[in-house]
């Protein structure tokens, strides 16, 4: 695969761009023409090279490319692109704007609807949520091929923020009332920038030593630079947000205290998915096997990765294993291969088709050199005398019926076991909720699984107190949760709100 | 921040600590722990037992042994100095209840989480025989303390330096073995091989036994997993389940193989830990040599 530099990517979009503005300006841009316009490829890090560093992978766009890609949509009046999107960015009305070069309007445009333009434009699936229905895409017969509008919600971001003209959002004069909230993820930081802007003082509670959530632990530095992380928390203390750090809900203090002791008006829980899930099969607690948690919490937020500096040790793996086939997989499999891995296996027991983790992520792995075994399920570790890994053995599948969730069944082909050696296993098959709020708070109504039981506004069962996120949504993603974080700040604003006109007596207001 | 109030100095590499923590003071009970980061990008979080705490002055004590490159570096920390994170009171309390006669075992450093449960149990009615062990005399620490809460206790020396030479064990599976009265629960606290033999010797006379587990552990609320530990064939996570379990049930070879995942690592960090310390007192000799 021959790997395009950025330089080469600029030079032929600003070929096309050439001719696309003659073209512009002399009879207009036909659909037919945006059709043809080529689809602008991410410039990236040689995979040789950044299988090597830490460093973002990708680059993102050019202004030519930029621009040629923005005039590769064809501005539909129905926007199915806006019905795919959680928090409904007028997507051709972001883009109309790139091509007009007003790039500050077009990141203006987002921004009424979407509160971290950065981070969304790199973690976002967008082939499942804005690009699976836009109408190139279908014209084209190939929804790969369809606008690009995550790199170019990357590119405007990429540009306000270089511009340092990063605005604070305007805050509404002091309510007196105060919300709490719990975990500082993408549904947590949305949620109290929302509330913040009600004129309600807002306290985060995280309960690592740094507020991010799984941006900051989980998803590495590579795929989204922490910078952006921290300048987006920066942003909410600047807005009057108080940030309590080393601080659990449910240990240090219990949810009910917060409201009927510490003078909150009204809590959200935004504290993510939690305890990693185990494939209970034999072998599982050797030496050498991790949760993917373990291994992306070790790398990203303690910075194992950078042996010199950090006091956290992560293992030194030659031969890895990775189960399971979402972004969190291909995350983790890209980890071991930065540092130092010289054979990285991904197992999976669908097929490429049906794996979870975004397309780009796979692609990238792949470039990378991490090898995909699909239609492949493990049965069992194998450990050598010191109780460590040494291997990893299989059973193939094939694909059979459709189940529930529409995606072909794999069935287990008998007899047809075989051992992947390895020295490291890293299990990456998702998130039990972790049980810790729902012990401590019986009053709490959570579902089977133990994610909490909300509704559309992200009420739960304690009046006062809302939920959204993964803790509600089980793993999901990071738009996904901002959506949630918005929709219950909203409700939370308007149950204030309504408060401020008929009084109810508050919290007793002792203050922590 | 959590600023030191008292450090003391117990043994050659145990330390005492009182550090600033009022609200895990307030909700802390007998059995949980805390997680501690001296720096805050690079540090790493240490799993470390609260061994008391003082609700009204907002203090919780902490008692550590100065053995790995976190731990070290704490041990150089001065009353004033403040301890940039500390998350807690973390895993479950213990169950206290009215049993009878009940054990605690506390073996060299495991002596500092068992005083607060000794304490509990004592309070709650139980007639509470202390046993606690240390390699040798000067490893002996918190005598006094248990001494004040103990109906009964036996102290043992692996060197017989104080105390009856003899391991844990042995006065254990005597009180076991006792036709009246044997213990209605032991409590084992300590070495993980310590604990490992406690419950051996009481799996025997069936007295149900619990330990406490202290394994690696990164974030200490449920999201890592790293701190797992087989118990009766179900895999456990000792920060949200435990961190105390049945002692006959824990697969404590597994736990020990689990507990030396790092340890190249972590005895390069320790050695450039200590080879740092030699450099600073040479310079400092050599500073104060040239005066």
């Amino acid at each position: 695969m021959s790997h395009k530099t950025r330089e080469e990517l600029d030079a032929a979009a600003s070929e096309v761009l050439a001719a696309l503005l003659v073209k512009k300006a002399d009879t207009g841009l036909k659909n037919r023409d945006r059709l043809n316009f080529p689809q602008q490829d991410m410039p990236s890090q040689d995979p040789l090279e950044r299988r090597h560093n830490m460093q973002e992978v990708t680059f993102g766009y050019t202004e030519a490319q930029a621009l040629v890609e923005a005039e590769r949509c064809l501005q539909c009046k129905n926007a199915p692109c806006i019905a795919g999107c959680p928090v409904a960015i007028d997507i051709p009305g972001f883009i109309r704007e790139i091509t007009g070069k007003d790039f500050a309007r077009s990141i203006g445009v987002i921004k009424e609807a979407s509160l971290l333009p950065a981070i969304c434009g790199r973690v976002c699936p967008q082939e499942s949520q804005c690009q699976e229905n836009c109408t190139l895409g279908k014209s084209l017969k190939d929804q790969e091929k369809s606008v690009s509008i995550g790199r170019l919600e990357r590119y405007v971001a990429d540009l306000d923020r270089a511009s340092g003209a990063v605005s604070i959002p305007k805050i509404a004069p002091s309510t007196g009332r105060r919300v709490g909230v719990i975990g500082s993820g993408p549904a947590s930081i949305t949620a109290a920038a929302d509330l913040r802007k009600a004129g309600h003082e807002v306290v985060i509670f995280e309960a690592f030593h740094k507020p991010g959530g799984v941006m900051l632990y989980g998803i590495p530095e590579f795929r989204l630079p922490k910078q952006i992380v921290e300048d987006e928390i920066e942003t909410l203390r600047k807005m009057g947000v108080e940030i309590k750090t080393n601080f659990l809900v449910g240990r240090t203090r219990k949810l009910m205290d917060l409201l009927e002791k510490d003078g909150f008006d009204a809590l959200f829980i935004g504290s993510g998915a939690g305890l990693p899930k185990f494939m209970h099969i034999p072998g599982e607690n050797l030496v050498g096997v991790f949760a993917a948690n373990e291994y992306l919490t070790r790398s990203n937020l303690m910075k194992a990765y950078d042996e010199g500096h950090a006091d956290t040790p992560i293992s030194h793996s030659k031969k890895v294993a990775v189960l399971g086939g979402g972004n969190v997989a291909m995350d983790a499999a890209r980890t071991a291969i930065r540092l130092g891995a010289e054979e990285v296996n991904v197992v999976y027991r669908r097929t490429r088709k049906e794996m979870p983790a975004r397309v780009e992520e796979v692609d990238h792995a792949e470039e990378e050199g991490i090898t995909f075994h699909f239609l492949r399920s493990p049965t069992r570790i194998l450990g050598d005398e010191n109780g460590h890994v040494r291997g990893i053995e299989c059973l193939s599948y094939e694909l059979g019926e459709p189940d529930d969730s529409g995606r072909r069944r794999p069935v287990a082909v008998a007899g047809s076991e075989s051992v992947i050696e390895v020295d490291t296993v890293i299990v990456s098959i998702g998130n039990d909720s972790n049980p810790l709020l729902r012990k401590t708070t019986p009053e709490l109504n959570v579902n089977k699984w133990g994610n909490i039981i909300a509704d559309d506004n992200g009420k739960t069962s304690i009046d006062r107190v809302y939920a959204g996120g993964d803790i509600v949504l089980g793993a999901a993603t990071v738009i996904l949760a901002m959506g949630q974080g918005r929709k219950a700040a909203a409700a939370i604003n308007e149950m204030l709100a309504r408060e401020a006109v008929e009084p109810v007596p508050s919290g007793t207001g002792s203050g922590l | 921040m959590h600023k030191i109030i008292e450090k003391q100095q117990l043994s050659e590499q145990v330390f005492r600590m009182k550090i600033e923590a009022p609200l895990i003071a307030t909700e802390r009970k007998a059995g949980q722990f805390v997680i501690l980061q001296l720096d805050t990008n690079f540090g790493e979080r240490i799993p470390l037992t609260i061994a008391d705490a003082d609700a009204a002055e907002g203090t919780v004590t902490i008692i550590f042994q100065a053995v790995g490159k976190t731990t070290i570096n704490l041990s150089r920390y001065e009353v004033g100095q403040s301890i940039a994170n500390v998350l807690g009171p973390l895993g479950n309390p213990t169950h206290i209840e009215k049993f009878g006669t009940v054990v605690c075992v506390g073996g060299g450093i495991g002596v500092a989480p068992m005083h607060p449960i000794a304490q509990a149990m004592k309070q709650a009615g139980n007639r509470v025989i202390i046993i606690m062990g240390a390699r040798t005399k000067e490893l002996v620490i918190m005598e006094e303390e248990m001494r004040a809460i103990a109906d009964e206790l036996i102290l043992v020396t692996d060197d017989g330096s104080y105390g009856r030479k003899a391991l844990v064990t042995e006065p254990l599976k005597e009180l076991c073995a006792q036709t009246d009265g044997k213990p209605d629960l032991v409590v084992a606290i300590g070495p993980p091989v310590m604990m490992k033999f406690c419950a051996a010797t009481t799996r025997p006379f069936s007295v149900p036994t619990v330990v406490s587990l202290n394994t690696i552990m990164v974030d200490g609320t449920g999201m890592c997993g790293g701190c797992r530990v087989t118990v009766g064939e179900e895999t456990k996570f000792v920060c949200v389940d435990g961190p105390e379990f049945d002692g006959h049930q824990v697969d404590f070879e597994n736990m020990l193989k689990r507990l030396g995942s790092y340890r190249g690592q972590e005895e390069r960090a320790r050695h450039a830990c200590v080879l740092d310390a030699e450099a600073d007192k040479l310079a400092a000799l050599q500073t104060g040599a040239s005066k």
